[in-house]
C-alpha cells in the first residue's frame, strides 16, 4: 500500500508530540482507543481563557502510521481555533488531506473522537470550575 | 538512503537461487515440450526433465519418487491432502484433528469440509506454541481418519514434535498429514521415518520458483490414496490432472538438490545471525518478548513483540529499506491481530506489537547489523510517540484503565 507524501511526512516528522499538564484547568485531555485494538490516541488542548482560542495542542499515539499521521494533523488544525470551531473538524477532512486508504478510515474517526473527547474534558472541567466559583 | 534494501521476510517467500533460474531457462523455449506428449522428442525431453526433478525432490525428503505428486504449491497440496483423504476414507470416518495455529490453507479447508459433514477438532496449543500430545491422543476417536499438524509454524518458526505425533497416529491407526512448507529444504524432513503419510510443501520457500509444489503420498505401509480434486487428463497417476509446469518442476528439483547440499551450513550460519539479532534486541531495548518455544524452532526465524509499540507503525519507520512481517493486522478489515499469536495466549496488545524476522540463504551479517540499528531506532521513535509507553513508564497499571474499545 502506497501512502501519500503528506501522510509519510506527518508520520516521520510528527508535529506537536508531547504532554500537557492535565491538572491545569484550561487543559482538556482525550484518550481514545484501546491497546487490544492496536490504536490508542491521547490528544490534549490548552485553551487561552481570555480569548477562548486553542493556544496549544499535543498528542501521543500508539498505532499504525495512519493513526499517528491523523493525530499529528489534528493537532496542527486545532491550534488557533476556538473550541467551538474545533468541534467542526470532521474525520473526512483528515481522510482527504492525508489521502487515507479505505482500510485506514478508522484512524481518522479515532482522531475526530480524540478531538471531541479533549473538548468535552475541557468543557466539563470548566463547567465544574465555574459552578465552584459561583457557590464560593 | 533508499539504495539499501534488506529482505528479512523469507518465510513469505524466498528469492530464487540463480542456480535454479539457470536450470529452468532451457525449459521455456528450447525444451518446451509437454511432459505428457509421448510421441515425439519434445515430449520425451520434458518427461525426462520432470522425472529427474522428481528424483531430486524425493531424495531431499528421502522417499520414493513415485510418492511425489507435483502441485501448484503448498495450498493446493493442503487442499488435495485434506479433501482427498476425507473423500477417499469417508467410509472409515469423518473426524479430523488439527491445531489452531495451522496455516489458513489447512484451517479454511477444514472449515469447508465441516460444511460437507466433517467433524473437526481444533486443538489448542501451549503458550510456547507446541501442541499437547496428551490432548491430541485424547481427541482421537473411532471415527478419526486424519491428524493434520504443520511441521514448522510460519509465524513463529516453532517445530512440532513430529516423531511423537507420528507414534500416536500409528498407535491409533489414523493418517498423519503435515503441511511442511516452512521446514522442507531448511531442516531435515524425512516423513517416512516419523510416520507421516502425507506431506505438502512448495518450491518458493526453498529458493525455487513460485507456482510449483509437491504432495508426498505414502505408497507403502500404508498405501494411502487421495481422491483427485482436479479432473482432466489424469496426470500424476490420476491424483492431479493438469499439464505439468515443466520449467517450474525443473527449478524445484534443482532447489531441492541445492538444499540437500547446503541446508546444514545455511542453518548453522543463520541461527547465529538470528541469535545475534535477538540478543541485540534484548540487550538494548526494554520490554522485548520472543514468541514461541525458543528450543524447538526453525534456525532462521524469530518472532518478537516490542511492548507498547504497534507493529505496523514500527515497520513503517524502516520499510523503505527493510522488509519483514508483523503480527499486527492493522491493514486487514477485521483489525484482528495474528490468530497464531493469540492462540499462544498472547494478549492482543502484544500480538499487535510483534515483528517476524525470517532470514535466508542470501542474508548477510551486514544486513542483520543494519536491521538491528534500524529496528532499535524505530522502537525508540515509536515509544517516544506512544501514550501507553509513557503511562507504563509512570507506573500506571494499564489493565485498570477503562479503554473505549472501538
Amino acid at each position: 500500500m502506497a501512502y501519500s507524501n503528506k501522510l509519510l511526512d506527518h508520520f516521520k516528522n510528527p508535529r506537536n508530540v508531547g504532554t500537557l499538564d492535565k491538572a491545569k484547568k484550561n487543559v482538556g485531555t482525550g484518550l481514545v482507543g484501546a491497546p487490544e485494538c492496536g490504536d490508542v490516541m491521547r490528544l490534549q488542548i490548552e485553551v487561552d481563557d481570555a480569548t477562548g482560542m486553542i493556544q496549544d495542542a499535543k498528542f501521543k499515539t500508539f498505532g499504525c502510521g495512519s493513526a499517528i499521521a491523523s493525530s499529528s494533523l489534528a493537532t496542527e488544525w486545532l491550534k488557533g481555533k476556538t473550541v467551538d470551531q474545533a468541534l467542526s473538524i470532521d474525520n473526512m477532512d483528515i481522510v482527504e488531506e492525508l489521502a487515507l486508504p479505505p482500510v485506514k478510515i478508522h484512524c481518522s474517526v479515532l482522531a475526530e473522537d480524540a478531538i471531541k473527547a479533549a473538548i468535552a474534558d475541557y468543557k466539563e472541567k470548566n463547567k465544574v470550575a465555574a459552578e465552584a466559583n459561583a457557590t464560593a | 538512503m533508499g539504495a539499501r534494501k534488506i529482505y528479512l521476510d523469507n518465510n513469505s517467500t524466498t528469492p530464487c537461487d540463480p542456480r535454479v533460474v539457470e536450470a529452468m531457462v532451457p525449459y521455456f523455449y528450447e525444451h518446451h515440450g509437454n511432459a505428457a506428449s509421448r510421441n515425439h522428442p519434445f515430449g520425451w525431453e520434458a518427461e525426462e526433465a520432470v522425472d529427474y526433478a522428481r528424483e531430486q525432490v524425493a531424495k531431499l525428503i528421502n522417499v520414493d519418487p513415485k510418492e511425489i505428486i507435483f502441485t501448484s504449491g503448498a495450498t493446493e497440496g493442503d487442499n488435495l491432502a485434506l479433501k482427498g483423504v476425507y473423500e477417499m476414507y469417508s467410509r472409515k470416518g469423518n473426524h479430523i484433528i488439527t491445531p489452531k495455529t495451522e496455516h489458513k490453507a489447512v484451517l479454511d479447508t477444514c472449515k469447508r469440509l465441516e460444511k460437507q459433514g466433517a467433524e473437526v477438532t481444533y486443538l489448542d496449543v501451549k503458550p510456547d506454541g507446541l501442541i499437547d500430545l496428551a490432548e491430541l491422543e485424547a481427541a482421537i476417536k473411532p471415527n478419526t481418519i486424519m491428524v493434520s499438524v504443520m511441521w514448522a509454524n510460519n509465524e513463529t518458526g516453532v517445530i512440532q514434535p513430529m516423531k511423537e505425533i507420528g507414534e500416536i497416529c500409528a498407535k491409533h491407526g489414523v493418517l498423519f498429514f503435515s503441511d511442511a512448507t516452512q521446514a522442507v529444504g531448511k531442516i531435515k524432513t524425512h516423513p517416512k521415518e516419523l510416520g507421516i503419510h502425507l506431506m505438502a510443501f512448495t518450491a518458493h520457500k526453498m529458493y525455487g520458483p513460485k507456482g510449483v509444489g509437491a504432495l508426498y503420498v505414502s505408497r507403502k505401509s500404508p498405501r494411502v490414496k487421495v481422491t483427485a480434486q482436479m479432473d482432466g487428463g489424469g496426470h500424476e497417476r490420476g491424483m492431479r490432472s493438469g499439464t505439468l509446469n515443466v520449467p517450474g518442476i525443473v527449478g524445484f528439483g534443482k532447489a531441492a538438490e541445492i538444499a540437500l547440499q547446503e541446508m546444514e551450513q545455511d542453518a548453522e550460519r543463520l541461527s547465529k545471525l538470528r541469535d545475534k539479532l535477538e540478543k541485540a534486541m534484548f540487550n538494548e531495548l526494554e520490554e522485548v518478548y520472543v514468541n514461541g518455544n525458543v528450543n524447538h524452532r526453525m534456525p532462521h526465524v524469530t518472532n518478537i513483540s516490542f511492548k507498547h509499540v504497534e507493529g505496523e507503525g514500527l515497520m513503517m519507520t524502516f520499510n523503505q529499506e527493510i522488509a519483514l512481517s508483523s503480527g499486527s493486522a492493522c491493514t486487514s478489515a477485521s483489525l484482528e491481530p495474528s490468530y497464531v499469536l493469540v492462540a499462544l495466549g498472547l494478549g492482543d496488545d502484544l500480538a499487535h506489537s510483534s515483528l517476524r524476522f525470517s532470514l535466508g540463504r542470501f542474508t548477510t551479517e551486514e544486513d542483520v547489523n543494519y536491521a538491528i540499528e534500524a529496528v532499535k531506532k524505530g522502537v525508540n521513535h515509536m515509544r517516544d510517540l506512544s501514550p501507553i509507553w509513557e503511562m507504563y513508564k509512570e507506573g500506571v497499571d494499564l489493565t485498570k484503565i477503562e479503554w473505549a474499545e472501538h
